[in-house]
Order: C-alpha cells, then sequence, then structure tokens
C-alpha cells in the first residue's frame, strides 16, 4: 500500500489530484461521467463579484499540444454561486472545493473571499490575480509584486480560511512575486496560470480568438509550469499547488519532486473528461513502479 | 447525457468537393436525437473535432464532415478499421413540433447533413417536409438522392447557378407557401436569411469553435433572450424567438 494523502495548510486531502479552475465548472459537468468524490478536491470557476458573460467568441484555439482560451471570467457571481452552486455540489460532492475567486479591483477580492469564506463547503480560498483575459484586472495585478501583496493583504484581513494566490507565468521573474505574495500572509501559492498566446487563421489572416490573445495551456507548456513551480518551491516555505500541463499520474509526480504539495489538472479535462479518474486511477501502480511508498516524501526533492 | 467510447470506422468516403461520407461502429445508445453532435479525438491533434450525427441506428453512426484543415484531413485519411475514441450524445439537437405538419428543412453546406435524421424523424412523426438544400456550387451538392429517397420534395440552389435554382437557399423560400415552420442548419450569413425570410417559427443550429464540447469550458457561449447558453450543451440548438443577432 502507498500513501497518496497530502495536507494543503492543514487540510488533509485523499490525493493531490485536483481539477483546475475553468476547466470543471461548478462540477456539474463532470459528475455523470464518474463520481467525482475520488478527487482531492476540485478549483471552481474563477467567481467575481457581478455575473459576467465573458468575451466575444471565438473563445478557443487549438496549439500543437495544447490550447488556447479567452473565456474571459464567465461565472453567475459570487452570490450566485453561493446561492445556488454551492447548495447543488452539495448534493453530489461530499468534499471541500478550492474556492477561486477573481476580481477587478482590491475591494472586489475581498467584498467575494469575505463572503465565500462563510461557506463550509470551502476548504481552501484560490485568489487569482493572473486572469490573462480581463482588462484593469486579473493578470494586472498578478505581474506586479506590490499589488500581489496589496491583494493578499486585503483578502488576509476578511478571511479566516487558508488563502492561496494563483500566479501568473506572464512575468520576467516569478520569485519576487512569489515571496511578496508569502511576506503579505498568503497560506499558500497556486501555479501557473496560462500563458498569454496567439494563433492567427490562414483562412482570414486574422487572429482566431475575438479578443486577439489569450491563455495558453495543455501538455505543451507543462516544462515551463514545472520549472516555476522548482524555482517558486525552492524560494519560498509555504505549500505550492502546481499546475500547467498536467496530464498523467507521472506528471503529477514530477510536480510533487519540482516542490508542489497538490497538483491540479486543467486543460486535459476538456480533451478527456475521465482523465482525473485514470490519474487517479493510476498513481498508485505509477508510485510503486518508482519506488515511492509516500507522496509526501518527494515533494520538493528534485 | 454523453458518454466516451471507442468506435471503429468501417467506411470513409468522397462524396463531393472536400465533403467525406465516414460510417462508425460502436454503442450509439447515447443518442438521442437529431442535430445532436459527436466529438472526435483525432491522433496529433490537441482538442477533439466536434461533427454532426447525420443519421444513426442501434449499431452505426453517419457523419458526413467537410476538411476544413490539418484535422479534418487526418480524417479523410483514415482507412477502414481505423479506431476513434469519441463523446457521443452531446448537444439538445432538434425537437420535433408537434403542432407542425409541412415544414420546411433547410439546409446549407455541410450543415445538411443532420437535416437528414431530423426528416427521417419529421416523417415518422407524420409531418410532410419540404427540403431545400443550398450549395456553393455543383461540385459541392450532396444528398440530394438521399432526401428524395425519403420522399421529400427537395430543392437545390447552387450560388453560382451551376445546379439546380442559382442564388441562395432564400430565393426559393419566397416562391413557396404552405408550410407552418422550419429547421435549419448552415452558415451564421444563411441562418439569419433563412430566420428573416420566414414568418413562422422556427429551430435553427449554430456552430461555434468549442474547447471540451460538453459544457466545462464555457468556450462556445452566446448570448440569447432566454439568457446565456452554450452552443455545445443548451444548443446547438436554438428557437428562432430567443435569438440575438
Amino acid at each position: 500500500m502507498v500513501n497518496t494523502k497530502v495536507t494543503l495548510s492543514g487540510w488533509q486531502l485523499d490525493n493531490p489530484v485536483i481539477p483546475a479552475s475553468g476547466t470543471f465548472g461548478y462540477g456539474n459537468e463532470f459528475k455523470d461521467f464518474y463520481d467525482i468524490n475520488i478527487l482531492g478536491s476540485f478549483s471552481f470557476k474563477g467567481t467575481t463579484k457581478e455575473p459576467r458573460f465573458g468575451n466575444p467568441t471565438p473563445r478557443i484555439a487549438e496549439t500543437p499540444m495544447g490550447m488556447i482560451n479567452s473565456v474571459g471570467l464567465q461565472n453567475p457571481g459570487i452570490h450566485a454561486v453561493i446561492d445556488h452552486e454551492l447548495p447543488q455540489l452539495k448534493k453530489f460532492f461530499d468534499k471541500k472545493v478550492v474556492a477561486n475567486i477573481s476580481g477587478f479591483s482590491i475591494d472586489e477580492y475581498a467584498y467575494c473571499c469575505q463572503l465565500i469564506d462563510k461557506e463550509d463547503q470551502v476548504g481552501i480560498i484560490e485568489v487569482n490575480v493572473s486572469c490573462p483575459n480581463v482588462d484593469h484586472g486579473g493578470m494586472a495585478f498578478g505581474t506586479d509584486a506590490a499589488n500581489v501583496a496589496a491583494v493578499t493583504r486585503a483578502v488576509k484581513a476578511v478571511t479566516t480560511k487558508p488563502v492561496y494566490i494563483k500566479l501568473s507565468p506572464n512575468v520576467t521573474d516569478i520569485v519576487p512575486i512569489a515571496k511578496a505574495a508569502e511576506e503579505a500572509g498568503a497560506d499558500g501559492l497556486s501555479l501557473i496560470n496560462t500563458l498569454l498566446g496567439m494563433r492567427i487563421d490562414l483562412r482570414t489572416g486574422k487572429p482566431v480568438i475575438a479578443n486577439t490573445m489569450g491563455g495558453f495551456s495543455g501538455p505543451a507548456i507543462f516544462p515551463v509550469a514545472l520549472r516555476m513551480v522548482y524555482q517558486v518551491a525552492k524560494a519560498v516555505k509555504i505549500p505550492v499547488i502546481g499546475m500547467g500541463g498536467v496530464s498523467s499520474a507521472e506528471d503529477v509526480i514530477e510536480m510533487m519532486y519540482a516542490g508542489a504539495t497538490a497538483v491540479q489538472v486543467g486543460a486535459a479535462n476538456l480533451k478527456n473528461p475521465y482523465v482525473c479518474k485514470e490519474i487517479i486511477e493510476n498513481l498508485p501502480k505509477v508510485m510503486e513502479r518508482y519506488g515511492i511508498k509516500d507522496l509526501n516524501d518527494i515533494i520538493g526533492k528534485a | 447525457m454523453y458518454k466516451r467510447n471507442i468506435y471503429t470506422v468501417t467506411e470513409n468516403k468522397k462524396i463531393a468537393k472536400d465533403v467525406f461520407y465516414m460510417i462508425l461502429e460502436g454503442d450509439t445508445s447515447y443518442i438521442t436525437a437529431p442535430g445532436q453532435f459527436i466529438n472526435i479525438e483525432i491522433d496529433g491533434f490537441y482538442l477533439r473535432r466536434p461533427i454532426s450525427v447525420c443519421d444513426w441506428d442501434d449499431k452505426t453512426i453517419t457523419i458526413i464532415y467537410k476538411v476544413v484543415g490539418q484535422g479534418t484531413q487526418a480524417m479523410a485519411d483514415m482507412p477502414a478499421g481505423t479506431k476513434l475514441d469519441i463523446l457521443t450524445g452531446l448537444g439538445n439537437g432538434f425537437t420535433v413540433a408537434q403542432d407542425s405538419k409541412t415544414p420546411l428543412v433547410i439546409g446549407g453546406g455541410v450543415g445538411t447533413p443532420p437535416m437528414y435524421a431530423l426528416t427521417k424523424e419529421l416523417i415518422k412523426q407524420g409531418a410532410k417536409p419540404t427540403v431545400i438544400l443550398g450549395f456553393t456550387g455543383k461540385d459541392d451538392v450532396f444528398g440530394e438522392k438521399e432526401f428524395k429517397d425519403l420522399g421529400c420534395d427537395v430543392y437545390i440552389t447552387t450560388n453560382d447557378g451551376s445546379y439546380g435554382t442559382k442564388g441562395f437557399v432564400t430565393d426559393v423560400i419566397k416562391n413557396l407557401s404552405g408550410y407552418d415552420y422550419f429547421y435549419t442548419c448552415g452558415p451564421m450569413a444563411m441562418l439569419k436569411a433563412v430566420a428573416q425570410a420566414t414568418e413562422c417559427s422556427g429551430q435553427l443550429s449554430f456552430e461555434e469553435r468549442m474547447g471540451c464540447g460538453f459544457g466545462g469550458c464555457m468556450g462556445c457561449s452566446c448570448k440569447t433572450l432566454t439568457g446565456y447558453k452554450r452552443i455545445c450543451t443548451e444548443g446547438p440548438v436554438l428557437l428562432k424567438e430567443e435569438i440575438i443577432w
């Protein structure tokens, strides 16, 4: 028997596998594919104060070994999430979720986090300061150390649950930003969000994505994500949730060697809706193959 | 409800310019309505390719697709015997309007295939559909015989007049009377023209670039008068009255 249990800021997960925000909705679309209670947890769709339609379509483009999205934080708003999505989720998911919160001002982040902090169904709050698909918000916060620190302090002041800051890879050096979040009181870090990318449609000679650019994800970005998780985990003392192109149990283990305590799976859910189930089922076998008895033994050992 | 399964290509042949006809053998139990689509994983491509169901029975799914890029070219090159990982049962599909007896069925180009299973269902439920199919030119035309074999009146239009009526499907619609409803699938400009050319109600099937095809990514959302809808889940078929053009 191997041990796959990991702990994020005192919250024990059966395994480190967490579908990433924006690829798993609020759970509804996946519950008919498999029993999602096998997951470590999942991070719900990035939620803002007001309901949002998001960006014009096309919002999706394909890349070699990946994809670009420019959804633009479509979500029903924090009040609808608390009043409708969480009660609905409770009917088929017994575990706590990762509450992914986004915003367009420091006040808005604090407003949403204060509300979601009161929900028993929430394990940790994941503050998204790195969405590449909205103007005047999202990534505009996450690419500046002082702004990241300000958001972190504002959110920590109004919450009791662990706060994880989700970082952008679209920076020259991610380490000072990670350290700024840690110094401002973050309980953990999630990284990486998507890389800013684009494609051009040869039939029109124009960008495929209506908003020109979007967030690049999928296996193609895995080595970049792994490198950043490694750099950040070496530089901070708080736990790191690693993500970016993870698609297999092998990828999960590699991320953990790089320093991740838990691992999120994003784009792969959209290609193969069963991927997290398959990863969780494979994880003990792959651990045995590489002589790993306890996942906690390998975190940051690369 | 949707389901992933493995399917075997049993036939894959060209039927018009860049247009191919493929039969897939496997579990069809999740397909519940004409106008639904399947999402096909292709070796070497990250995202699946969503393709409408042309027809199905208890063992096979028929699709007709157009080569528009590298992914669909890879499909065209697949020999019989190829195994494919496919999600089926996606989208809402058409709902047969119970009070319509003489509907129009309008297909534009590669929007024609889903209208075939729909037409069969309409006939089965006692309606007498009139079929109008629009294409760019003679080399693009397919499906005329198949719809005629169902016993329908079939009108073909081509933009350049190289086959059938010269012009657009709306050039046929304006000379028809007695229809009480319509069902259509085709390019956006055609859908809009059809909605404007008809006074009756109808159902229109839309296309959008998709990430997952099952509602997980919100990649294909659109605004309607009845709220935000995902083309892959609450669509692809929308009611004329709810569409914001």
